[in-house]
């Protein structure tokens, strides 16, 4: 293929990616962000104690977690109508992809939270912190390490989910790689796609690496 | 601060001897149960009838083992955790009786601090002391006009952009202190605040926290399990054992006269002359025909100024043979202690008896050996 051609492909396939990225990113953080402290908080004999609901919460992440995300693709299609008004192309896209990105964030981010050491939830309280202040002040705080930690793992999954919704015309480097590297048997359109999906997907984990380290002060020495 | 709603009169003074006008905390009658993790096994009891009282302006110490209850019985006392049955009042309020916003309030009256600090790891030294006052709303300014004379009170005012990583134990602990102490507590809990420390850096936080009751006037309760601790610093000093209160008094009459059996486990091991431990280990409940006696005397007060010992060598007129001794100091008063052996015949132990009797020297038979 011409280069010059392979390049717009490329460029078009990349800001397509990045969009969907970006986007259910986004979204699934604002969701999935509340739930995960929520998952975190609301054991039995924990800050919001609700274990009932807790349960429930986590058997429905759970089970969306379990379905395959191609099958949620296809699973969702009238949701995702009902929301984009259409069921193909980069946008409706974007809605499976955020389904899928929000139990994936809430878990990571339970996980984060849980890692806090109880005894300054125990300190808070002894301060005559509210709940809500032991939230914003103690855990989101000390868990930010682990939490930006928990979103760049989320990016580098989503670039990879992303690569599948090519099946309902979301576009992007994964669709790319299949219509022309295999399908038209064009080896060096799928080289190109592997190289700047390695090359993206390098970025945000080092950038997020170095976010984590510059939040993380529990091993700083001067 | 709720102020008290009831009448101080409608505590039972009567039933405890306890005149709450005059103590800072008050527990009456005090249980706590945690459910059992196994079904069968019923309710299990941490507390089981506490009837103790802080004194106001006190550094009150609580000793006993782990598991004894004493961590269950600090957390009473800022509502971390719920009394099953019976009373605890702070200042007069009775702390079952309040609501979350209720304690939420009398938590900000009583400062804490924690075996492992609880610093939070994202704020500097700074920061953490300011959490207290950010938590209770007060404005930046007035945060940092009270912020700075707290670091320089614990000596950290060098290290307020230091993060807790880059601090030594003793150093967090200076930084706990403050923090508790930002919203001007009238009550100071202390949960094993010097557990995880050096002897040395002990020995500096125990003179901060008397600095601090002295200056302030703030009263303090700690739990430990370290006689040092409670002998270096505290007026009054409770014992507590499986879930009661065993013993309580003045730190210096418990110490030199402890009464319980749990108080002199905890006191042999720190206090007074310490035996070797090949002698220890050999030691009988009862003696061999040839044994000697080891006994512990106890030396205070008046018997701590007479030539006893040579009496005693001359009253039994038998060998006694000294085996350890130690001078010690117990809430700034000298106490000293003696082990010494002689025959366990009935005869030398019928003398021994009288002239104990006679002088009134404490003593404490340790065990039998050869």
């Amino acid at each position: 293929m011409a280069p010059d051609m392979l390049f717009n492909l490329l460029l078009k396939a990349l800001l397509q990616t990045l969009q969907m990225v970006a986007v259910s990113g986004i979204i699934g953080t604002l969701i999935g962000l509340p739930i995960g402290v929520f998952l975190a908080t609301s054991g039995r004999g924990e800050l919001f104690a609700a274990p009932a609901i807790n349960r429930i919460v986590g058997l429905v992440i759970n089970a969306t977690r379990s379905t395959p995300f191609i099958i949620l693709v296809v699973a969702i299609i009238p949701f995702t109508r009902f929301v984009t008004g259409t069921s193909i192309g980069t946008m409706a896209a974007i809605v499976p992809l955020t389904i899928a990105t929000i139990p994936f964030i809430a878990r990571l981010i339970e996980a984060a939270i849980r890692e806090v050491d109880k005894g300054l939830i125990e300190a808070a309280r002894a301060m005559g912190a509210t709940p809500y202040q032991i939230v914003t002040k103690v855990l989101l705080a000390e868990a930010r390490p682990g939490i930006t930690l928990a979103l760049t793992l989320t990016l580098v999954s989503l670039i990879g989910f992303s690569a599948m919704v090519g099946a309902v015309g979301g576009g992007g480097l994964g669709d790319l790689g299949i219509r022309y590297g295999y399908q038209r048997f064009m080896p060096d359109v799928m080289l190109a796609v592997v190289v700047v999906l390695i090359v993206l997907v390098q970025a945000v984990q080092s950038a997020g690496d170095n976010l984590a380290r510059r939040f993380d002060k529990r091993s700083r020495r001067s | 601060m709720t102020g008290p709603t009831k009448t101080r009169a409608s505590l039972s003074s009567t039933k405890t001897g306890i005149h709450p006008a005059e103590s800072m905390v008050v527990f009456e009658g005090v249980t706590k149960h945690f459910p059992a993790r196994d079904r069968d096994a019923g309710a299990f009891a941490a507390l089981d009838g506490i009837d103790f009282a802080v004194a106001r302006g006190s550094i009150t110490g609580i000793i006993g083992r782990s598991g004894a209850g004493k961590s269950t019985l600090i957390r009473l006392v800022n509502g971390l955790e719920r009394a099953s049955a019976g009373k605890v009042s702070v200042d007069g309020v009775d702390v079952g009786a309040l609501d979350e916003a209720g304690l939420r309030s009398l938590r900000r009256s009583v400062g804490m601090i924690f075996q492992h600090f609880n610093l939070l790891s994202s704020r500097t030294a700074f920061d953490n002391v300011a959490l207290p006052l950010e938590i209770a709303g007060v404005d930046r300014q007035e945060v940092r006009k009270r912020v700075e004379p707290l670091l320089d009170l614990v000596g950290l005012s060098d290290k307020r952009d230091r993060y807790p990583a880059e601090l030594s134990g003793g150093q967090k602990q200076r930084v706990g202190i403050a923090r508790a102490l930002a919203t001007e507590p009238k009550l100071l809990l202390s949960d094993e605040a010097t557990s995880a420390l050096d002897p040395e850096t002990t020995q500096s936080i125990l003179e901060l926290l008397r600095q601090i009751n002295a200056e302030l006037g703030l009263t303090v309760l700690l739990i430990t399990h370290e006689m040092e601790v409670v002998k270096a610093i505290t007026s009054n000093v409770a014992v507590i054992d499986r879930g009661l209160i065993v013993e309580h008094g003045r730190t210096f009459d418990v110490f030199t006269r402890p009464q319980h059996e749990t108080t002199r486990a905890l006191l042999s091991a720190s206090l007074g002359a310490k035996l070797p431990e090949w002698i220890r280990s050999d030691l009988k409940a009862l003696p061999l025909p040839g044994d000697r006696v080891l006994v512990r005397l106890i030396f205070f007060g008046e018997t701590a100024f007479q030539p006893l010992t040579a009496r005693l060598v001359t009253e039994l007129g038998a060998e006694v043979n000294i085996l350890a001794g130690a001078i010690d100091e117990i809430a700034g008063e000298p106490f000293g202690s003696l082990v010494v052996s002689y025959p366990a015949d009935p005869d030398t132990l019928e003398r021994a008896r009288h002239f104990y009797q006679e002088t009134g020297l404490a003593t404490e038979v340790l065990g039998y050996g050869a």
